[in-house]
């Protein structure tokens, strides 16, 4: 009797042990698409990436697609996003849907007038932060050209601790090749604002390149 | 030059200061040189005395350790031939109820087979009457020629047919006796054989016996050596403890296969049922649930061996009574069953789940679903898979407890071993420490080597005045005693060094 208390003790300290020392492993992804000028011409590669990503998250983990456009600061700039289910029957049927609305939003994109990224960051970085997500990604797919329109003030200071920002497919522009030192700094001034905001930095220009891309921090 | 700049210079040349040094190093070492020797000694004595003891403490720990391996191989031997000792009497035991059950009716089949048999004996001993030798009469009564009276001719003629008659009948008769001894006679041929063959068979039952009992004596043999702990007895167990380690390590190694397989099995759709997103640690809650199961699958199987009395790895369940342990063994392969089917039931979910992340993998790459082969000889094959591979791993007791007996005989042997060679390490240690100590005494005596050649010039010289003037003194008092008494002095003088 003796032993059976011990054996019952045991097993609940290891419970509550077991159940207290869980760390969030949920990712939670958020996918920015520059929809204008040129580079909406680039969004097929996108839908790859998008699918790639789909490929790769699991059960649980939170992704989203959202445009890049004049004002993107709005929740209305959010083309898909989900929760995937723990089960993962569910969550293959929830990543079909999330496809064919990416699909849908590829085939019918407007041009978008000005590229207002920073907007994009702020809602990527309110929503990712609303998921409780363990690892947070915020995937940029643009040219990282930030063109305002009048009006939009965007000098506010990103918080990023715990944010992996990667951007992908940064196209260089005709005046880059005139002048690689715009290229250069262009990277260089998001790379400050990353890291100033406690997040880290990478950028993946080669597509080929994509494997393990939530693997690291 | 350069190691000596640490040193302060005495005079303006350097190679000069360094010479100061040097004799003033060799004299103070010379000045020290019986502390020092002292002092390298007792570190070469304190090193190999401690390594002794230490030595000696782990020689005795291996020797307890050696004691306890020796007692329990020899108690896992006494075990071993209890068995089965106790098996081949459980045999002889069913066997000879077995015969003796039969018996009665064996001796009933026999009497009744005697009786039959002395009945026919019986009926079979009279003789058919043996025929009158007629056969002259009628022919003589046949060859008599009646010449006149054809009286007499009829006279002989009637007794020729009457005798004829009677012949006929006779040897009719005969044939009748005859044939009907012989149906009696041919009736016995089975009852004959069928006595052989149940003698037969006890014959077969007595050498079955007899084989077994020499095998008990077999068994009784190595039984009363392990009691008397002979070293042949010893070495056999050890051969055999070591022989049962590595079968049952590699059977359990390909269970541990099975098991893994069967892990693969079950850990996919086990996400779906406790979800795929929960982590205890650093692992999946749907693997460790997975696992668990497989747990208790090899757990049910171990009870389920020992309900059976197969292994004995819980005395507790083989001292129960038959009823309650006929119950655990039907409790335990009920449950066996049914992780079995759930075991199916979560194969076919696996498959089904695999499919589908291989058609949305598929749609994802732009391939068409179609592609996906449909056959149905993949899912029946998992599930038959997952319901017998806990059946299968249900055998896992028997390796299992091989393993854990003979693990016990060669850990503990191969503890023995390593502290004998500890023991032997540190005996080298010491000695190493002890000599050690001598050569460096022998090196700084070779260091300070000049003052050493100085001190035994002086010495000589001294003695040598010493002896002049004491020879002088004693042959003026003794007349010539005083060169051996300084040579007594001088030699007792050495053997004191030499101490």
């Amino acid at each position: 009797m003796k032993i059976f208390r011990i054996g019952i003790i045991c097993l609940l300290i290891l419970l509550t042990f077991g159940c207290s020392q869980q760390t969030n492993r949920a990712k939670g992804v958020y996918m920015l698409l520059d929809t204008s000028g040129t580079y909406a011409a680039e969004l097929k590669k996108a839908q790859l990436i998008v699918n790639y990503l789909l490929g790769v998250l699991q059960p649980g983990d939170t992704m989203a697609v959202g445009r890049i456009d004049t004002g993107s600061f709005s929740e209305k700039d959010i083309i898909a996003k989900v929760r995937f289910d723990v089960r993962p029957s569910v969550a293959n049927n929830q990543k079909r849907v999330f496809q064919n609305k990416v699909n849908a939003f590829v085939t019918e994109v407007d041009r978008s007038g000005f590229t207002d990224i920073s907007g994009g960051m702020l809602q990527a970085i309110e929503y990712l932060n609303e998921s409780e997500s363990g690892n947070k990604y915020i995937l940029i797919f643009s040219d990282l050209q930030e063109e305002l329109a009048k009006g939009y003030v965007r000098d506010v200071p990103f918080e990023l601790s715990g944010f992996n920002i990667i951007a992908l497919n940064v196209t260089k522009l005709r005046a880059d090749n005139m002048d690689p030192k715009q290229y250069l700094n262009r990277v260089e001034q998001w790379r400050e604002k990353t890291v100033g905001g406690g997040g880290s930095w990478r950028v993946i220009n080669d597509l080929e390149r994509l494997d393990n891309i939530l693997a690291r921090g | 030059m350069t190691n000596l700049a640490f040193f302060p210079t005495i005079t303006s040349n350097p190679v000069f200061s360094a010479l100061i040094w040097i004799g003033l190093i060799l004299a103070a070492m010379y000045l020290a040189r019986k502390p020092s020797h002292r002092c390298l000694s007792a570190l070469g004595l304190l090193v190999r005395s401690s390594m002794r003891l230490m030595a000696k403490s782990v020689k005795m720990a291996q020797k307890r350790l050696s004691d306890r391996n020796r007692d329990v191989l020899l108690s896992a031997g006494k075990e071993h031939a209890e068995r089965l000792v106790e098996r081949e009497f459980e045999r002889i035991g069913t066997a000879v109820q077995r015969d003796l059950e039969g018996y009665p009716q064996l001796q009933r089949s026999l009497n009744e087979s005697l009786v039959k048999l002395d009945e026919d004996y019986q009926n079979s001993v009279d003789i058919p009457q043996k025929l009158p030798d007629w056969g002259k009469v009628i022919k003589a009564i046949a060859g008599i020629q009646p010449k006149s009276d054809p009286l007499v001719g009829n006279m002989l003629k009637d007794i020729h047919h009457t005798l004829s008659e009677q012949h006929a009948k006779g040897v009719e008769k005969h044939r009748a006796d005859t044939a009907k001894r012989h149906t009696i006679l041919s009736r016995m041929v089975p009852l004959l054989r069928g006595i052989k063959k149940t003698l037969g068979g006890l014959d077969k039952s007595l050498s079955d016996l007899s084989l077994r009992a020499k095998r008990i004596d077999r068994y009784m043999d190595n039984y009363e050596q392990i009691r008397n702990q002979t070293d042949a007895a010893l070495r056999t167990l050890s051969s055999s403890s070591l022989t049962q380690f590595f079968i049952s390590g590699g059977v359990l190694i390909i269970a541990l296969g099975g098991a893994v397989i069967n892990f693969n099995l079950i850990a996919l759709p086990m996400s779906e049922m406790v979800g795929g997103a929960s982590y205890i640690g650093p692992y999946k809650t749907s693997d460790i649930a997975g696992l668990v199961i497989i747990c208790l699958e090899i757990c049910t199987g171990i009870f389920l061996m020992e309900s059976l009395r197969i292994t004995r790895l819980f005395p507790i369940i083989g001292s129960m009574d038959d009823r309650m342990r006929r119950t655990m063994f039907w409790t335990a392969l009920s449950l066996l069953a049914i992780l079995a089917g759930v075991e199916s039931a979560l194969a076919f979910m696996r498959d089904r789940i695999a499919a589908d992340t291989e058609a949305l993998r598929q749609s994802l790459a732009g391939v068409s679903p179609n592609a996906v082969a449909g056959s149905i000889i993949p899912t029946v094959g998992q599930m038959v898979m997952g319901f017998i591979l806990p059946f299968i791993l249900t055998f896992v007791a028997i390796p299992l407890e091989s393993f854990v007996a003979s693990a016990r005989t060669i850990l503990g042997l191969a503890a023995a071993s390593t502290l004998r060679i500890l023991a032997f390490a540190l005996r080298l240690i010491g000695n190493l420490g002890y000599y050690a100590g001598r050569l460096l005494i022998n090196l700084y005596d070779l260091v300070i080597f000049p003052a050493l050649w100085l001190e035994e010039i002086t010495m000589k010289i001294f003695s040598r005045t010493h002896t002049e003037e004491d020879g002088a003194e004693e042959s003026e008092n003794n007349g010539g005693l005083g060169g051996s008494i300084s040579a007594f002095d001088s030699l007792a003088q050495e053997k004191e060094m030499i101490k």
